[in-house]
């Protein structure tokens, strides 16, 4: 899939950690935690839901890159072609 | 490395000649007092510097999340502040008035909390990360005239759910284009409230067991804890740049990260970002920190984050590392050794105190998993509450609540409107402190755990009941038992045990909603991480909730245990 295509399989992954989201809470370039309220550790267990959901490895260098849910799905792309 | 129980120090080896212990009589020959007489925190923490050769001086460096720093001199705090103060008085702000300050870490929340010390306001900074619930209910229990915040966490946290508010009579939104005219319009100067060292300085709010949050009521007196803590505690000295993480809406980043190095007319660091392990290292070594204070959540967070992204950083202006929040254990002060070069000090304090009681300092010998020893002035004992009153514990090594001496000069007056739970506080004259501990033959203290059920995490005590009362509200939810589930990195998650009202099944979806509507009344930072759903909930047969068993249950403790356990719940 494309960054595009995996955009709402990654949102359903955030809702698993803020339920309260509806559809379209989120626009996709903006910053996450702007529109969300997610703690450090909602954060951190949300990275790691997308690197367990996606196989794909997400370094502690990568956190401060991956602000918006556009970017985020961009890099499992990236890292993971077949991610779906 | 061989990890001794003690780190013994070579204090002539030091960076720099660590102060000298000094008690609250030198705090006070240190500070100035308003000109004609009076006590006020924000003319110690600000203006006597801006009078002075300090008034060009970088007084808080403010890294926002993206762009570029923003120094801030000692002369234009005190000209924002000012600003701020006289747009409060305006608005008929007067000694004694509550202020609450809803923003995230950026510079208008120093210059409100600041404004209001000068007008004699009762400043109370919220947490930004609290929901609706939390903040209205401290907004109403300590009669906020005034709310001061932002845009969007107005619409995010006060329009959106309207909590009734009846005393607030003012919202100021510090980013729109009508408040920024009127600040600019201001005035920078402003005549400082006479406030005398009793006089209300800030509101705390802190959690309790039962019941809503308590607000602890401090003083401007204060200032001479804040003075001496800085001194010996955190070891500062001119010239020093120093970074308390801490969120103003928490105690430590009120004392710590706005009063106490603004006392001592060094630079503050304040980052507006949420914490990034890759970010912090950069912010230490860029900004030259010299002195950190900081909390063993993150601490444990960076040494998540590996030893190779620690390695890439130095860091030779560092001098001093504190912690504070919750214990912190030996593997975090070595972690300190091997990734920054040096300890970890980690020291104990609560809302109640004010300032820094009990710490590992800089001259020390500092015992990895310690909190230290009682600072100059400060008396601290290991004590049993009794029929008759209270039993000082006279052996070491032995098992008691943590008292202290009633009387230190950041002492809190009182909890609002609770006259009777904050006399409940005070036996024989000692104050007890709720937390159960260890005194050592050297005098140093060691945490043992809390005497009742509040949750520490992240450094941040959470009530259950306000937890449960949020979950209650639920139409689903018939009960509600919420506990501290401990945790690696943060200490403890907030965990929450639930029963259904009849007609409802437990499930994936509801348990999905049950959290979502917690997170919107409570904000993420209180909301439950996990939810159980149970048949019933232990109950005692007053009908309180077992909190204790439902730990011991989540613990796999066996059976046996679960008597001594629901002891002094």
């Amino acid at each position: 899939m494309n960054a595009i295509e995996l955009r709402p399989l990654v949102f359903a992954e955030l809702r698993k950690i803020a339920p309260e989201l509806e559809e379209g809470d989120v626009e996709p370039g903006k910053p996450l935690r702007d529109q969300v309220d997610l703690d450090s550790m909602d954060w951190l267990n949300f990275l790691i839901a997308v690197h367990q959901r996606f196989a794909v490895e997400i370094a502690e260098e990568d956190y401060a890159t991956l602000d918006t849910l556009e970017r985020i799905c961009e890099l499992v792309a990236a890292r993971n072609p077949d991610a779906s | 490395m061989t990890r001794p129980p003690v780190i013994r120090k070579d204090v002539a080896a030091l960076k720099l000649a660590p102060n000298e212990p000094a008690g609250w009589d030198e705090a006070r020959r240190s500070l100035d007092g308003l000109p004609g007489g009076g006590l006020n925190i924000a003319w110690e923490a600000v203006e006597r510097h801006a009078r002075g050769p300090k008034a060009g001086q970088v007084a808080i460096r403010w890294l926002p999340a993206t762009g570029a720093a923003r120094p801030i001199t000692y002369r234009e705090l005190s000209e924002a502040s000012s600003r701020f103060a006289n747009l409060l008085r305006a608005r008929g702000v007067r000694k004694g008035d509550a202020v609450f300050v809803l923003c995230a870490r950026i510079p208008e929340l120093y210059f409100a909390v600041l404004g209001g010390l000068k007008v004699g306001a009762a400043v109370s900074p919220l947490f930004s990360a609290f929901g609706p619930e939390p903040i209205a209910t401290r907004v109403n229990l300590g009669r906020g005239k005034v709310l001061v915040t932002t845009e969007a966490l107005f619409q995010k946290k006060v329009a959106k759910i309207a909590v009734p508010m009846p005393t607030l009579e003012h919202v100021l939104r510090v980013d729109s284009p009508e408040f920024r005219r009127e600040f600019e319009a201001a005035s920078p100067a402003c005549e400082v409230e006479r406030t005398e060292p009793g006089d209300t300085s800030f509101l705390h709010f802190t959690s309790g067991t039962t019941g809503s949050p308590k607000g602890a009521v401090h003083v401007h007196g204060a200032v001479v804890m804040h003075s001496a803590t800085g001194r010996v505690a955190l070891d500062l000295h001119p010239g020093d740049v120093f970074w308390c993480t801490a969120d103003p809406g928490w105690v430590t980043g009120t004392s710590y990260g706005i009063v106490t190095p603004l006392v001592h007319g060094v630079t503050s660091i304040v980052d507006e970002a949420d914490f990034d392990a890759a970010r912090w290292y950069r912010i230490l070594e860029e900004e030259r920190v010299s002195v950190w204070y900081t909390a063993p959540t993150a601490i444990r967070m960076l040494m998540k984050a590996g030893a190779e992204l620690a390695k890439q950083h130095a860091f030779p202006s560092l001098r001093f590392v504190a912690s504070v929040g919750e214990p912190l254990n030996p593997e975090a002060v070595w972690w300190g050794m091997d990734a920054l070069g040096m300890p970890i000090h980690d020291n104990w304090w609560q809302t109640e105190t004010g300032g820094i009681m009990i710490a590992n300092t800089a001259a020390m010998d500092v015992k990895p998993g310690s909190m230290g020893r009682p600072l100059p002035g400060v008396e601290a004992a290991i004590v049993h509450r009794r029929e008759t009153g209270i039993e000082l514990e006279t052996r070491n090594d032995t098992e008691g609540e943590l008292a202290l001496r009633a009387g230190w000069p950041s002492m809190f007056r009182g909890y609002l409107d609770q006259e009777e739970r904050y006399r409940k506080c005070f036996v024989d004259g000692w104050y007890l402190t709720g937390d159960l501990a260890k005194r050592d033959a050297d005098g140093y203290f060691w945490f043992v755990g809390r005497a009742d059920d509040v949750i520490k995490s992240a450094g941040h005590l959470i009530g259950p009941f306000e937890v449960e009362s949020v979950l209650m509200e639920h139409p689903a939810v018939a009960e509600a038992g919420v506990i501290g589930k401990p945790d690696p990195v943060v200490g403890e998650v907030v965990k929450a045990f639930v029963s259904l009202k009849a007609g409802f099944t437990a499930g994936e979806a509801l348990r999905m909603e049950i959290m979502g509507h917690a997170r919107k009344r409570l904000g993420a930072a209180v909301a439950p991480k996990e939810i159980a759903f149970s048949t019933t909930l232990p109950r005692t047969r007053s009908g309180k909730i077992m909190r204790r068993l439902l730990k011991a249950r989540e613990l796999g403790l066996p059976e046996g245990d679960l008597s001594t356990l629901e002891e002094g719940a």
